[in-house]
C-alpha cells in the first residue's frame, strides 16, 4: 500500500475533479451571479456585489406571482411525497411476498420511466381533454344543471399529481426493492412468533426498522416532484408550478433577478433535505444516547 | 408439555424435505434434532413452531393437535438462528415485545422483562441496543424474549452456531441449566454431534428427511442403528463384512500383537496427537473409505484411538505397516 501513486491515480482523480466541477459548477455560477451589482448584467464579469436582485425578487416578478407558484409546488411535492412513500412501501411488501403477474406489473410500472416524459405529459393532457369533452357532450345532451359549468378536470391535484406519480412511483418502488432485499424476514417471523398480528408487525417492527429508508424515499419523491418540468408541462391545467414559471421567466426576464430566484429555490431544496437528514441523525443520536444511559441503571 | 409428530411431511413441489416422520418427545425433555445440512431438521422445527405449514401429518402439543394454529396459540416459542433481535429496541423492550403485543401495561411488562433478563444474567445491560451487545449477550436476550410469555415448548434453531468455540460451551451449560430450572421441553436443532451428546435426553438423528434413530445419547453411541448414524455421530469405524455391516468404536480397535487372528495388514496413513489420546489413520486393501461428506477428520478407511501412554509405548509413523483387528464383542451389527 505504500507504493507511490501511479499515473492511473492522477488520471482518475483528474476525471473525478472534472466531474465534480461539471456537477456543481453551474449551481455555483448562478449563486455568484445572483449577487450581481445593481448595474450588472446576466453574464460575468460581476459589476459589484449586492443583494439588489433578491430585493427586486421580493417585490415580485412582473405579473407572475412567484410565491404562489412556490406554494403550489411545495404542496404538490408534499402530497406526491406522502403518496409515493405509502404506495411504494405497500407495493414493495406485495412484490416481496410475490403474486400472480408480478413480473408484468413490474414491467408496466418501470416502463413509465422509459417513455419520454414529454410524451407521457402530452398523453395525460389529451386524456383529460377527452374526459372534459365527454362531460360537455353529456351536459349538452341532458341539460343537467350541475354539469353546465364544467370547465376542466385538469389541475394541480388531478392531472399534475398523476403526472408526478408516473415519475416518482417507479423510483420509489425500485428503492423499496433494494431495501427489502436486505431486510431479513426473520424479524417478521420473530414478531409473529411473539404473538404480533400482521398489522402490529408492520407498525412495531417493519416500519421502525425501515424508517431511514422510508425517509429516503420521501426525500426522493419530494425533490423529483419539486423540480419536475417535462411531465408537468402539458398536464398542469390553469396554474403553473414553480419550475414552469421559471421556464417562462427565462424568456421574459433579462436581469439577474432570475438568478436570485434560482439561488432561492436551490437554498429552499437544500433546506428541506438538510432538515430531513438532520432529523434522521438526531433520532439516531437520541436512540444511542438513551441506550448509553441504559448502561448506568 | 410432550410433543408428538405423526406422519409429519413437508414437500416443496416434488422435492420432499421431511418424509412422514413420527416422533414422541416426552414433557420436560431436552431433545436434539441432529443431522447434516439439508436433512430436514430445521423444516421439522419450523413446522412444530407453526412457521411452516405441514404438507401432511400433524403436530400434537400436549393434549391437542395444533394444525394451522399460530405460534402463540401453540404455546411454543422459537429462538432463531440469527436471534432476530429487533435492532431498534433495547434489550428490555425486546424482551417485553410479546407482552406489549398482548396489551400488558408498561410498568408490568417492564418488570416482567427485567425479571427474565435477570434469569439470563443480562439485567445490567437491559438498556443496550442489540448492536451494542456481543453474540453471547444477544443470545441471552433472545432466550429471555422467547421465555417471557411462559411457553411450554422452546424451539431452538442452531442457537450456538454463531458463537466462538469457548462461548459455545459456556452457553451450552447455560441452556441446560435454564431448561432444568424451568422444566420446559426444549427442541434444539444442531449439526454438531458433540452438542447433541452434551445436551440431550433424546437425540434424533435425521438424514434425507427421515429419522435414522431416536434414542438417548448413550444408546445412539453404543448401538448406532445404521451406518449413517455410526459415521455421523463419530468415533466409529464402519466396516463391511461378507455378511453385513458392523460398527466398531475407534477406541476398541486393536493394533499389533493384540489384533488377534483375523487381523488385516494395514498401512498407517495419519497420526494425530490429541493430548490424552492419539488418532491413528489406517488404510488396508479391500476396505472402503467413508463418504467424503461424513469423513470426520482423516480420509483414512479406519481410525484407531490409542491412549497417549499406549501410543508412547509403541509409537507409529505414517508408512508403517501393522496388523489391525477388533474384539468380537466390540463389533456392533448395523441395519444398513
Amino acid at each position: 500500500m505504500d507504493r507511490p501513486r501511479g499515473f492511473a491515480f492522477y488520471g482518475l482523480a483528474g476525471i473525478f475533479c472534472l466531474y465534480v466541477l461539471f456537477l456543481y459548477g453551474p449551481t455555483l455560477t448562478i449563486l455568484a451571479l445572483s449577487f450581481q451589482g445593481p448595474s450588472g448584467g446576466l453574464t460575468f464579469p460581476m459589476n459589484g456585489v449586492s443583494t439588489h436582485w433578491f430585493a427586486k425578487l421580493w417585490e415580485g416578478v412582473g405579473v407572475v406571482d412567484i410565491w404562489a407558484a412556490l406554494r403550489r409546488s411545495l404542496m404538490l411535492g408534499l402530497v406526491v411525497m406522502i403518496l409515493t412513500v405509502a404506495l411504494a412501501f405497500y407495493a414493495g411488501l406485495a412484490f416481496r411476498k410475490g403474486f400472480w403477474g408480478a413480473g408484468l406489473v413490474f414491467a408496466l410500472a418501470v416502463s413509465s420511466l422509459i417513455v419520454p416524459s414529454i410524451v407521457v405529459s402530452l398523453g395525460i393532457g389529451l386524456e383529460f381533454r377527452l374526459l372534459d369533452d365527454a362531460v360537455k357532450a353529456l351536459a349538452d345532451a341532458t341539460g343537467w344543471g350541475l354539469l353546465q359549468d364544467h370547465g376542466t378536470f385538469m389541475g394541480l391535484y388531478s392531472s399534475a399529481l398523476g403526472a408526478h406519480l408516473t415519475w416518482t412511483l417507479p423510483f420509489g418502488l425500485l428503492i423499496m426493492f433494494a431495501v427489502f432485499n436486505r431486510f431479513s424476514p426473520a424479524y417478521e417471523e420473530a414478531a409473529r412468533d411473539l404473538g404480533a398480528t400482521g398489522a402490529q408487525t408492520l407498525r412495531h417492527v417493519v416500519v421502525p426498522i425501515l424508517a431511514p429508508a422510508l425517509v429516503g424515499v420521501a426525500l426522493f419523491g419530494f425533490t423529483l416532484s419539486f423540480d419536475e418540468l417535462a411531465r408537468t408541462s402539458q398536464a398542469i391545467g390553469g396554474r403553473n408550478t414553480l419550475p414552469l414559471e421559471l421556464q417562462g421567466l427565462t424568456t421574459t426576464v433579462t436581469t439577474p433577478e432570475i438568478y436570485a430566484l434560482g439561488t432561492t429555490t436551490t437554498a429552499f431544496s437544500a433546506l428541506v433535505i438538510g432538515t430531513a437528514l438532520g432529523l434522521t441523525v438526531w433520532l439516531q443520536k437520541r436512540r444511542a444516547r438513551r441506550a448509553l444511559a441504559g448502561l448506568r441503571p | 408439555m410432550n410433543v408428538e409428530l405423526i406422519g409429519l411431511t413437508k414437500r416443496y413441489g416434488t422435492a420432499i424435505a421431511v418424509d412422514a416422520i413420527d416422533l414422541k418427545v416426552p414433557s420436560g425433555a431436552y431433545c436434539c434434532l441432529l443431522g447434516p445440512s439439508g436433512c430436514g431438521k430445521t423444516t421439522t422445527l419450523r413446522m412444530i413452531g407453526g412457521h411452516e405449514r405441514a404438507s401432511a401429518g400433524d403436530v400434537v402439543i400436549g393434549p391437542k393437535a395444533v394444525g394451522d394454529a399460530t405460534p402463540a396459540e401453540r404455546g411454543t416459542a422459537m429462538m432463531f438462528q440469527s436471534y432476530a433481535l429487533f435492532p431498534h429496541l433495547d434489550a428490555r423492550d425486546n424482551v417485553a415485545f410479546s407482552l406489549r403485543m398482548r396489551g400488558v401495561g408498561k410498568a408490568e411488562r417492564r418488570a416482567k422483562a427485567m425479571a427474565m433478563l435477570d434469569l439470563v444474567q443480562m439485567g445490567h445491560l437491559a438498556g443496550r441496543l442489540p448492536a451494542q451487545l456481543s453474540g453471547g449477550q444477544q443470545q441471552r436476550v433472545a432466550l429471555a424474549r422467547a421465555l417471557v410469555t411462559g411457553p411450554k415448548v422452546l424451539l431452538l434453531d442452531e442457537p450456538l452456531s454463531a458463537l466462538d468455540p469457548f462461548l459455545r460451551v459456556r452457553m451450552r451449560v447455560e441452556l441446560k441449566r435454564i431448561q432444568t430450572e424451568l422444566g420446559l421441553t426444549f427442541i434444539h436443532v444442531t449439526h454438531s454431534q458433540e452438542e447433541a451428546m452434551a445436551l440431550s435426553d433424546l437425540v434424533v438423528v435425521m438424514n434425507a428427511g427421515r429419522i435414522e434413530q431416536a434414542a438417548d445419547p448413550r444408546t445412539v453411541f453404543e448401538r448406532p442403528a445404521t451406518a449413517f448414524v455410526a459415521r455421523f455421530i463419530g468415533g466409529h469405524n464402519v466396516i463391511r463384512l461378507p455378511d453385513g455391516m458392523i460398527a466398531v468404536r475407534a477406541d476398541r480397535m486393536r493394533l499389533g500383537d493384540e489384533a488377534g487372528p483375523g487381523a488385516l495388514a494395514a498401512r498407517v496413513v495419519a497420526v494425530e496427537y490429541q493430548g490424552t489420546s492419539v488418532h491413528v489413520g489406517l488404510d488396508a486393501d479391500g476396505l472402503e473409505r467413508p463418504p467424503e461428506a461424513l469423513a470426520e477428520s482423516s480420509p483414512a478407511a479406519l481410525t484407531a484411538v490409542l491412549s497417549d501412554s499406549a501410543f508412547a509405548a509403541r509409537p507409529l509413523r505414517p508408512g508403517d505397516t501393522i496388523p489391525v483387528g477388533w474384539d468380537a464383542a466390540a463389533a456392533h451389527r448395523l441395519d444398513a
